[in-house]
C-alpha cells in the first residue's frame, strides 16, 4: 500500500481531490476581481509569519516597548526587514481589502444566496482595521501614542456607554503601560483567533457558492470557466510573487520609521496623523462644528460613521433589485460615492495645512 | 360530573407527563447552561475591566521652577498628579494656568506664540489666554487652574 493510498483512507483525500478538479472559476471581463481576496489572504500570512517573528524579541510594557523594537531595527539581524514588512505588509493589506469589498459592492457579488459571505467579509474587514488601530500604539512612538489617545477618546463620546467602553479598552482613564499590554493580547491573541475563524467561514462559503457572476454577464447561467487547479491557482501564484517583491522593495527602501519615544507629558506635534485608511474619518472630524443641533459635533460624527456601517454591513438584505437579478443602480452610486467621499477626504487629510 | 373524571384524571397525568418531560426539562436545562455560560462570563467580563486607580487627589502643586522662567508670550506643560498642565505668561505678562488636556478629544495642547494663544495640534483646535475655546471642534472651554507666586516659586492650585 502506497503512502497516498495509507493517507486516503485515513483523510479521505480522494474526495479532496474530486472537489480541487470540479471547482471552476468563470471567466469574463470582471475576472481580474477573482485575485483580490486571495492576494489579501496572502498578506495576512505574511503578518501572521512576521508577526510571529516580531514576538521573539518585542516587549510590551510602556518602558521597553519603544527600545525592544529599536534593538529590532537596530541589532538585530534583519530585524529592519521584519519590521518593516510587518508594517508594509499591513498597508497593503488593507489596500487590496478595500479593493476587494470595493469590487465586490459594485459587481453586487453579495446578492443570494452570498449574504453571509458578505457579512463575514464586512467584520473581517472591521477586524483588519482593528488590527491596524491596536498594532500602531504597540511600538509606543508619540504619533502612535497621540493617535491612540484621541482613537480612543472617539470612543467615550457614544453616550451612555461610552465612558465605560473606553475605561475597558484603556484599561484606565488615561493611555499608559496598560493600555498598551491591552492592545497588545487583542492585538496577538483575540483578534487573530477571531480573524482566523472567520476567514475559514468565509473561505467555506466561497468554496460552497463558487464564485458570483456579473449581473450584466451575457450568459450568467453557464459563462466560460477555467479550471481552479491548477489554472486559477497558478496565475493567484504570480499575483502573490509579484506581491512578495513589491513588499521586498518597499521595505528595503522605505524601511518603516520609529520616531520619537511617546511621552504623555509633551504637547501633541503639529501634523499628528493617522494611519491612512483612517484618515477620512479624522478629516471628516476635524470639519465638524463643535455642536451640531444638539448634540456634540464629535458625538453626530461617529453616529453617521456607525450608521453607514451598519448600511453597509446590510447591503445584501437592502438592494432588493439585485436580489431579484435586476439592475440596482441606486447602490452602484452608493459604491461610487463611498469612493469618491473617501478618495477626496483622504487627500485633504494629507494637503490641508494643519496649523491654521 | 362522574363522567368527566377520568378524562381529568387523564388530561392531568398527560399534563404532569408533559411538565415533566419537557417544560421542567428545558427549564432545567437552559437554566443550567445559563448558569454555566454566566458564572464563566461574568468573572471572564468583571476581569476585563480595570480596577479603580487611585486617582492622584493632589489639589495643589509647586512647580519645579521660578516664576522668571516663563517668559511673556510662552507656555509650558507641567505635571498635575498624573495629568498634565499648561502654564502660560501672556503678553501683557499676567502668569496663567490650564489643564493641557483638550476638551475635544484629549490630546495635549499647547502654546502658540506667534498666534498668542492655546492650540491643539490633533484637530487645529485654539483656546485665547482664558483659555476659552474659540475656534475648531473643541467643545467647552480649558478648566482653569489658580496660578500662586510665593517668592521664588510658582504654586498651581485646582478649583473647589
Amino acid at each position: 500500500m502506497g503512502i497516498w493510498e495509507w493517507l486516503d483512507d485515513r483523510l479521505g483525500l480522494a474526495e479532496l481531490k474530486q472537489l480541487a478538479l470540479k471547482k471552476r472559476v468563470p471567466v469574463h471581463r470582471h475576472s481580474m476581481w477573482y485575485y483580490l481576496g486571495g492576494m489579501t489572504l496572502f498578506l495576512f500570512v505574511v503578518q501572521v509569519t512576521t508577526g510571529v517573528l516580531l514576538l521573539f524579541y518585542y516587549r510590551p510594557t510602556a518602558d521597553e516597548a519603544y527600545e525592544s523594537v529599536q534593538f529590532i531595527m537596530a541589532e538585530v539581524e534583519f530585524g529592519w526587514l521584519v519590521r518593516s514588512i510587518h508594517a508594509w505588509s499591513a498597508n497593503l493589506m488593507i489596500f487590496t481589502l478595500f479593493l476587494h469589498f470595493l469590487s465586490v459592492l459594485l459587481l453586487k457579488a453579495y446578492r443570494p444566496p452570498r449574504e453571509l459571505t458578505w457579512v463575514s467579509g464586512f467584520v473581517l474587514l472591521g477586524i483588519a482595521l482593528g488590527f491596524g488601530f491596536t498594532g500602531y500604539l504597540l511600538p509606543w512612538n508619540e504619533l502612535a501614542y497621540f493617535a491612540t489617545r484621541v482613537g480612543t477618546e472617539i470612543m467615550g463620546v457614544v453616550p451612555l456607554v461610552g465612558e465605560f467602553f473606553l475605561r475597558v479598552l484603556r484599561g484606565g482613564e488615561d493611555v499608559t503601560g496598560a493600555t498598551l499590554t491591552r492592545f497588545y493580547a487583542i492585538h496577538v491573541a483575540v483578534l487573530p483567533a477571531v480573524a482566523v475563524a472567520l476567514i475559514a467561514l468565509h473561505l467555506f462559503l466561497v468554496q460552497k457558492h463558487g464564485m458570483s457572476v456579473p449581473l450584466k454577464h451575457p450568459n450568467p447561467g453557464a459563462p466560460r470557466s477555467m479550471p481552479f487547479f491548477p489554472n486559477f491557482l497558478l496565475r493567484d501564484l504570480v499575483g502573490w510573487l509579484a506581491a512578495l517583491a513589491v513588499l521586498a522593495t518597499l521595505a528595503a527602501f522605505f524601511p518603516t520609521e520609529l520616531g520619537p519615544k511617546a511621552d504623555p507629558f509633551a504637547p501633541a506635534p503639529a501634523g499628528i496623523k493617522p494611519e491612512w485608511y483612517f484618515m477620512f474619518m479624522f478629516q471628516t472630524l476635524k470639519y465638524l462644528p463643535a455642536h451640531l443641533l444638539f448634540i456634540e459635533g464629535e458625538a453626530a460624527g461617529i453616529l453617521a460613521f456607525a450608521l453607514g456601517g451598519v448600511v453597509l454591513l446590510l447591503v445584501p438584505f437592502l438592494d432588493r433589485r439585485a436580489s431579484r437579478g435586476e439592475p440596482s443602480p441606486a447602490f452602484t452610486w452608493l459604491g461610487i460615492a463611498l469612493i469618491v467621499y473617501v478618495i477626496v477626504l483622504t487627500y485633504l487629510g494629507y494637503a490641508a495645512n494643519p496649523t491654521r | 360530573m362522574t363522567a368527566t373524571g377520568p378524562s381529568t384524571n387523564q388530561t392531568r397525568r398527560r399534563f404532569m407527563d408533559w411538565l415533566l418531560s419537557r417544560t421542567l426539562t428545558t427549564w432545567l436545562l437552559s437554566t443550567s447552561v445559563g448558569g454555566l455560560l454566566l458564572s464563566v462570563l461574568y468573572p471572564a467580563g468583571r476581569y476585563l475591566v480595570p480596577p479603580a486607580a487611585g486617582e492622584s487627589a493632589a489639589a495643589s502643586v509647586t512647580l519645579p521652577l521660578k516664576p522668571e522662567e516663563i517668559a511673556a508670550n510662552s507656555g509650558q506643560i507641567f505635571k498635575f498628579g498624573n495629568r498634565a498642565g499648561l502654564l502660560i505668561r501672556t503678553p501683557g505678562g499676567e502668569l496663567r494656568a490650564f489643564s493641557a488636556t483638550c476638551t475635544h478629544l484629549g490630546c495635549i495642547v499647547q502654546y502658540r506664540a506667534d498666534l498668542s494663544q492655546i492650540w491643539c495640534a490633533c484637530h487645529n483646535g485654539h483656546f485665547d489666554l482664558n483659555g476659552i475655546n474659540v475656534e475648531g471642534p473643541p467643545p467647552k472651554p480649558l478648566e482653569q487652574y489658580q496660578v500662586n507666586v510665593r517668592g521664588e516659586q510658582v504654586v498651581i492650585t485646582r478649583g473647589a
